[in-house]
C-alpha cells in the first residue's frame, strides 16, 4: 500500500514537471499565435518575409544534411571498418562542435571570411560574399550539425563488425557496392535517426546562424531569425504563429524520432 | 593460438576497400569544416599580446558574466539531476497511462527550435504569462531575471540528464534491490544503498553534458535573460554584443576562455564514460 502511494507520488511529481517545463511552453506559442483568430494567424505565415525565410531554412537545411550525411558516412566506415593510430583522437576531433557554444560557431566563420578574415582578400578579388550572405548561413549550420550521423552510425558499425564486409570483399565486390549492398542494409535506420536529428537541429539553428546572418530582410533571415525579430519589434501573435511551424516540424520530427528509434533498437539487435 | 589470432585480425583489416579514400574524404571534411574556422581563433589572437588579451577576458563586466553563466548552468543542472533520476526511474519502473508519450516528450528541447523556445519561456514567465502571472502577484518576478536564465537552462538540460540515466537503469538488475527488500532494507534506503551508486557515474554524465549545453546555450536563454549588464548578462551574450560593437579582438579573447573550459569538461566527461563503459563490460 505504502509502495503503491509512492509511486504515484513520484508519477505526478514526475508528471507535473514535464508538463510545466515542457507543455506549457509548447502550449503557449499554439495560444498566442491562434488567440487574434485564424485570419491573423494565416496572414502572419504567408507574409512575405515569413515565406522567404521559410524558403531560406529549408535551403539551408536541405544542404547541410546532404553534407552531413556524406560526411557521417564516410566518417563512420572510417573509423568503424579500419584499424589505425590516432583513432580516438579523430572521434574526439569531430565531436568537438558539440561542445562549442553556437555564438563561437558563428564567430569563427566570420574570423576566416569576415573583413578581418584571412580569407577576406582571397573573397574580395572573386567578388564572392560568404558572410552576412547565404554561404555563411549554411556553413555555420553545417558546423553546428557536423557530428551529427557520424555519431549515430559509429557505435552502430562497430556493433555490427565487418565479418560481411569482408567476406564481399574476398568475393571481389568494390567499396561501393559493398556499403549499398551489405553494409546499408543493416544501418538504415540508424541513418535516418542520425539524419533526423540534423535536420530539427539545421531547421531551429539560431545562435550561429545570427552571428553570420546579418539581419537582412527577406535576403538573409531564416524562420529562427524572422521569430526573434517580430518578437523584438512587440509582434507577439505574428511572432508565435510563425514559431507554430517550426512547432508543429518539431512535433511531426518528435514522432519520426521514436518510430525509428525503435527500429534502431532492433537493428542493434 | 594468440599469435595467429592476432595475425587474421591485421590480415582481416586490409581485405576490405576503400581506406585512403574515406580517410581522405573524413580528414578534409573535418579540416575545411571545423578545425581550420576553429584555428582561426588562435591566427585572430596572434596579434593580441598577452596583457590585453588578460585585460579583456578579466574585465569586470565580462567576469560578471562568466558568474551569472556558471552559477545558474550550476543550479539548473543540479535540479535537472534530482528531476532527471525521477524521471528515468518513472519511465523504467513504472507502467502508467500516457508514460509512451512522456517519454517521448523528453526530447522536444532537441527538437524545438531555441529561438521558439526562448520567446515562449520568456512569455510564458513574464508578468502577463500563465505562469509569472501568479508569481507578479506575490512580487517575484522571472522573465529578465536570473531566475528566469535558470528556468531557460533547466529546460534544455532535461533530455542530456534524463536520456543518460535511463540505459543504466534498464539494465540494472531488480535481483539486487529484491534480495536487499528480503533483507529487510526500506525502499528509500534500498534506493540510496544499491541503486544510487550505479547510476551516480551516469547522472555525473549526463550533469556535465547538460551542465556544457547551458553554459554555452544561446537562443532559449536570450530572451528571458534581458541583458542587463553585471546582472543577467550571460558570456555568449557578451561575445555576440562585442561583435555588434565590431570589437573583434575582444570577442575572441572571450571565446577562446569558453573554448577551453568546453575542452576541460569535455574531458571530464570522456574520462567518466570510458569509466561507465568498463563497469558496463563488468
Amino acid at each position: 500500500m505504502k509502495e503503491k502511494i509512492v509511486k504515484v507520488i513520484l508519477i505526478l511529481l514526475g508528471g507535473a514537471f514535464l508538463i510545466i517545463m515542457l507543455v506549457l511552453p509548447l502550449a503557449t506559442v499554439l495560444v498566442y499565435a491562434l488567440r487574434q483568430g485564424f485570419e491573423t494567424f494565416s496572414k502572419a505565415i504567408t507574409d512575405e518575409y515569413a515565406v522567404k525565410a521559410l524558403h531560406l531554412t529549408l535551403l539551408a537545411t536541405g544542404i547541410t544534411v546532404i553534407v552531413n550525411t556524406i560526411f557521417g558516412v564516410f566518417a563512420a566506415w572510417t573509423i568503424a571498418k579500419f584499424r589505425f593510430r590516432g583513432k580516438q583522437a579523430l572521434t574526439t576531433l569531430i565531436d568537438i562542435p558539440f561542445s562549442i557554444s553556437p555564438i563561437i560557431a558563428g564567430l569563427v566563420f566570420i574570423l576566416v571570411f569576415g573583413r578581418i578574415g584571412w580569407a577576406y582578400p582571397l573573397l574580395e578579388a572573386w567578388d564572392i560574399k560568404i558572410v552576412f550572405a547565404v554561404p555563411g548561413i549554411v556553413l555555420a549550420t553545417i558546423f553546428v550539425t557536423f557530428p551529427f550521423v557520424s555519431r549515430e552510425l559509429i557505435p552502430l558499425m562497430q556493433a555490427q563488425g565487418s565479418d560481411e564486409e569482408e567476406a564481399a570483399a574476398l568475393m571481389g565486390a568494390g567499396g561501393f557496392r559493398i556499403f549499398f549492398k551489405v553494409t546499408l542494409p543493416h544501418i538504415k535506420w540508424g541513418l535516418l535517426y542520425g539524419v533526423i536529428l540534423c535536420t530539427a537541429r539545421s531547421l531551429g539553428e539560431f545562435g550561429a546562424v545570427s552571428v553570420v546572418s546579418g539581419h537582412l530582410r527577406g535576403k538573409t533571415n531564416t524562420l529562427p531569425l524572422h521569430v526573434e525579430i517580430l518578437f523584438n519589434e512587440f509582434k507577439l501573435t505574428a511572432a508565435f504563429s510563425v514559431s507554430s511551424i517550426l512547432v508543429l516540424i518539431a512535433v511531426i520530427i518528435l514522432i519520426l524520432r521514436n518510430i525509428v528509434e525503435y527500429r534502431v533498437k532492433r537493428e542493434e539487435r | 593460438m594468440f599469435h595467429l589470432k592476432k595475425n587474421s585480425g591485421m590480415r582481416k583489416n586490409n581485405v576490405i576497400p576503400g581506406f585512403g579514400l574515406s580517410m581522405g574524404i573524413t580528414i578534409t571534411m573535418l579540416s575545411l569544416i571545423v578545425l581550420l574556422p576553429l584555428f582561426s581563433v588562435l591566427l585572430t589572437l596572434s596579434g593580441t599580446t598577452f596583457n590585453d588579451f588578460w585585460r579583456v577576458v578579466t574585465d569586470e563586466q565580462t567576469v560578471a558574466t562568466y558568474k551569472v553563466s556558471l552559477s545558474c548552468a550550476a543550479i539548473a543542472t543540479t535540479v535537472n539531476v534530482v528531476f532527471g533520476i525521477l524521471l528515468a526511474w518513472i519511465l523504467t519502473r513504472y507502467q502508467f497511462p500516457f508514460r509512451r508519450i512522456l517519454d517521448g516528450l523528453i526530447e522536444l528541447p532537441f527538437a524545438l527550435p531555441t529561438a521558439v523556445a526562448g520567446i515562449s519561456l520568456t512569455t510564458l514567465y513574464s508578468g502577463k504569462g500563465w505562469i509569472g502571472g501568479w508569481f507578479d502577484k506575490i512580487g517575484i518576478k522571472i522573465s529578465y531575471t536570473t531566475v528566469g536564465i535558470v528556468i531557460a537552462m533547466i529546460f534544455i538540460g532535461i533530455p542530456f540528464v534524463v536520456r543518460s540515466i535511463q540505459p543504466v537503469l534498464e539494465k540494472l538488475d531488480p535481483q539486487y534491490e529484491e534480495a536487499a527488500l528480503a533483507l529487510g532494507a526500506s525502499r528509500s534506503r534500498i534506493f540510496f544503498k544499491v541503486v544510487f551508486p550505479e547510476i551516480l557515474p551516469a547522472a555525473l554524465t549526463g550533469f556535465g553534458l547538460a551542465f556544457a549545453r547551458c553554459i554555452g546555450e544561446y537562443g532559449s536563454v536570450v530572451f528571458i535573460a534581458g541583458n542587463i549588464p553585471y546582472k543577467t548578462q550571460i558570456t555568449p551574450l557578451i561575445i555576440m554584443n562585442k561583435l555588434e560593437q565590431f570589437n573583434y579582438a575582444a570577442a575572441t579573447s572571450i571565446a577562446l576562455v569558453m573554448v577551453i573550459f568546453a575542452f576541460i569538461l569535455l574531458f571530464g566527461i570522456n574520462l567518466l564514460q570510458a569509466r561507465i563503459n568498463k563497469i558496463a563490460r563488468g
